[in-house]
């Protein structure tokens, strides 16, 4: 059974941080695709569209019939682990560091073989529940739970490898203005977070819901350089998960109904604000994302769907979206090992919202799904219904959606 | 159709370059240094030779295409094995073909590898593509740990215990102590065996072998070839090569051998009882046990207990790996799939240079080679009988 996992000891000034190494990295193109599906949480592995035969390792033609549509589809978890290994000089710099580590070789219910890491309460012949994992690399990987959920599970040296549990770790909400802000400082608090601070610009405007904030509020002003750089130097090295929770919501289009003033602020919190984020808390916290009992691990962005596909009735906005987007992913390629996880979001339940009709996402929605997705070490979720269909559509045709968007 | 058989096909010239465990120099060097010296222990120049096959997994972009230009050779039959521990076998049954049908008259076979402080964990990070996606990101234990869950599956399977895999390390070792070239030569007994450091459960130090440089060769050509050029030569009685048998296997318990087996003693008209000498693939003892059960010299699941019934060193009961094999000696990249083939011939031409397994007129030698996900891909087996 799993050792629960103490809280963090106070940090030994003397010792060497352990590097933020990188298990390896290298992939075929075929194998992206359990990144892809680890990303969401799902059991995906290629299935032959001539004859339905499982595959894995991930192929270019089937191993059953030669043919070479193997689209990725969820797939039965259920396994049986036929051999272990407790693997206690590794080759690899990153997993020499963490030896012992153990894998397995587990057969699965819908055919394959695979060699897992597994979780330390997998014994062996044991029946498993496998999941897809992404790794320090940020690569997908199979990682065998055992078949029944067993107490403390969540503290497995193993998994928290592939994890980002809240739990014991200090976070930074960037936005305590906003409802969705408060709402994830309060969830992060009782998912047991060591410490949650919250930014608030401009502190002495009204703040509504002061009297009740979860965590501690910090000076922070993502649209101020000098406020994002002394916000840094007092927390950058005290910070394992940051959550840009900033999002500047106005209706209107492109040619009409957005001043330019409305267009740079959303630019400015969409784009330029994660920028000087990134600019100040990314080093720091790439360095220490595998040091201590609980380094840092977690950049997490809020962002609107519409920067998957414009909505012209928020084109500005849609068009800051994307930016934010885009930011994202370059920083999850620079950031490694550190996990960058995006929050897709439809229309917030708010007042920028009023001419949407429901359903709306909730502050609370939003918190939920934040924690639940770094406890399971996710990189994209996304929250409520209408992102939900949302992104399916766009991942249909994102052409087709364009058009359906256009109106 | 009966398969033609390999009359007339013989080996000679059995070559080892002594293994070093680091080398400043490139694989050609290595694999030339074998090719000179086995023409040398032939009276031949290097016009001489018309074939020419090879093995390496460290030639970087080059195969035996460019060795040809870098060695000066002009051969009008030319291979490149990439079969790791399979290659020995493979190339000898490739070469005997050709001298067989005259598409050439003198194949050199030879394979060899350079060895850097680093080179090791290269080649498996991009040992293959399955390894690449599916098995070194997970612990980065390479062989090791590919063969500790073999291990661990057949210790399950058939009550195998670390004890049984040590007798054949031992066994091994007592091999190496008199042969010149072993990179291991402080005696190992069963107690050292077992209180060593562990590698990847089960398997510990002992299990392992060290990856080194080293490159070995041989020469195959036809019988009266040999008689002219007065060579000491060993004659190929039958072979046999399989891939990827058994795929349906959910682990690897077994290996190709077992699929044709019957054909390699018939061709050879022999039993497992005849064979005087073996020469199996022992990276690591767990196939060693495959190897024993597979070739048939005893039924699946009892290996562990013919181990325990046998004296395995070269004057003992059952010689085997006489030259104290690739646990003892080293393993040179792909001339690990040469190691017990040019050991046999040795043997068999009165020509070892380490114990001496007495009276061996027939020897079997098997290979296995390429984990390329959970199970190696590769085997293939050739008796060889003494002029």
């Amino acid at each position: 059974m799993t050792a629960k996992l103490p809280p963090p000891a106070p940090a030994n000034p003397l010792a060497v941080p352990r590097a933020p190494l990188l298990p390896p990295t290298t992939r075929s193109r075929a194998a992206l695709g359990l990144a892809s599906a680890a990303a969401e949480r799902r059991f995906a592995l290629q299935v032959c569209a001539a004859c339905a035969a499982v595959q894995y390792p991930p192929r270019e033609v089937c191993l059953a019939c030669l043919g070479h549509h193997l689209p990725w589809r969820d797939v039965p978890r259920e396994g049986r682990v036929l051999a272990t290994t407790t693997i206690r000089i590794s080759a690899d710099p990153y997993f020499r560091t963490r030896t012992p580590w153990r894998i397995g070789t587990v057969r699965l219910a819908c055919g394959p073989v695979v060699v897992a890491h597994l979780h330390g309460d997998v014994a062996p012949g044991a029946s498993v529940r496998m999941t897809l994992r992404l790794d320090k690399s940020g690569q997908g990987v199979m990682l065998a739970m055992p078949a029944e959920d067993s107490a403390n599970m969540q503290d497995d040296p193993q998994l928290r490898e592939m994890t980002c549990d809240p739990r014991g770790r200090r976070v930074l909400v960037t936005d305590g203005r906003s409802a969705a802000g408060q709402a994830i400082a309060a969830a992060l608090q009782a998912a047991g977070a060591r410490e949650v601070f919250l930014g608030v610009a401009e502190p002495w405007r009204p703040l509504p819901g002061r009297d009740r904030l979860a965590g501690s509020a910090v000076d922070l002003d993502c649209t101020d350089e000098d406020s994002v750089r002394r916000c840094a130097a007092s927390l950058g090295g005290r910070v394992e998960i940051l959550v840009n929770t900033a999002l500047h919501v106005r209706p209107g289009g492109i040619s009409a109904g957005t001043s330019m003033a409305t267009a740079r602020a959303e630019m400015e919190c969409a784009y330029f604000g994660p920028l000087r984020l990134a600019r100040h808390f990314g080093p720091a916290l790439r360095a220490r994302a595998a040091d201590g009992t609980h380094p840092a691990c977690a950049w997490v962005g809020l962002a609107s769907v519409y920067g998957l596909a414009a909505n012209p009735a928020f084109g500005g906005f849609s068009a800051a979206q994307a930016a934010a987007l885009s930011l994202l992913q370059s920083l999850r390629a620079e950031l490694r090992p550190i996990r960058v996880l995006r929050v897709l979001t439809g229309p917030v339940d708010d007042e920028w919202h009023q001419a949407n009709p429901p359903p709306k996402v909730s502050p609370a929605a939003l918190a939920a799904a934040v924690v639940g997705a770094l406890r399971d070490g996710l990189e994209q979720v996304a929250v409520g219904d209408v992102a939900q269909d949302f992104l399916a559509r766009f991942r249909d045709n994102p052409d087709t959606l364009a058009r359906e968007l256009a109106g | 159709m009966i398969r033609h058989g390999y009359e007339g096909v013989v080996l000679a010239a059995p070559v080892t370059i002594p293994y070093q465990r680091h080398s400043i120099h490139g694989a050609a060097w290595w694999i030339g240094r074998a090719l000179a010296e086995a023409l040398r222990a032939a009276g031949l120049r290097p016009a001489d030779i018309d074939g020419f096959c090879c093995s390496s997994f460290s030639l970087g972009a080059d195969t035996a295409v460019g060795l040809t230009q870098h060695f000066g050779l002009s051969p009008r039959w030319l291979d490149h094995i990439p079969m790791g521990g399979a290659c020995g076998v493979v190339a000898l049954r490739r070469a005997a073909r050709a001298v067989q049908a005259g598409d050439a008259d003198i194949v050199a076979c030879v394979a060899g590898d350079t060895s850097t402080p680093d080179s090791f964990r290269q080649q498996l990070q991009s040992f293959s593509r399955f390894a690449t996606d599916a098995t070194w990101p997970y612990g980065g234990g390479g062989p090791n740990a590919s063969f500790a869950l073999l291990t661990d599956a057949y210790m399950r399977a058939y009550g195998a215990t670390r004890e049984d895999f040590g007798r054949i390390c031992v066994a091994q070792r007592q091999n190496a102590l008199a042969f010149p070239h072993a990179l291991m030569k402080r005696p190992l007994d069963l107690a050292h065996y077992l209180a060593a450091r562990p590698v990847a459960d089960p398997i510990a130090l002992f299990d392992c072998v060290m990856p080194c440089a080293g490159a070995e060769a041989f020469l195959v050509m036809r019988e009266e070839t040999a008689r002219a050029l007065s060579l000491p030569a060993a004659h190929l009685r039958g072979a046999i090569e399989r891939h990827h048998a058994f795929p349906d296997d959910p682990i690897q318990l077994r290996g190709g051998w077992a699929m044709d087996r019957d054909e390699l003693y018939a061709m050879a008209a022999t039993t497992p009882a005849g064979i005087d000498l073996l020469q199996t693939y022992d990276d690591y003892p767990v196939i060693v046990m495959m190897q024993f059960e597979d070739l048939g010299f005893c039924a699946k699941g009892e290996a562990p207990a013919f181990v325990r019934a046998h004296d395995l060193t070269a004057a003992g009961s059952f010689p085997h790996n006489s030259s104290g094999g690739q646990l003892s000696v080293g393993q040179a990249g792909a001339a690990g799939g040469y190691l017990g083939l040019v050991e046999a011939i040795r043997q068999l031409t009165g020509q070892a240079i380490g114990a001496v397994v007495p009276g061996a007129r027939t020897a079997l030698v098997s290979g296995f080679g390429m984990i390329n996900y959970d199970r190696g891909l590769c085997s293939a087996a050739a008796i060889l009988a003494a002029p």
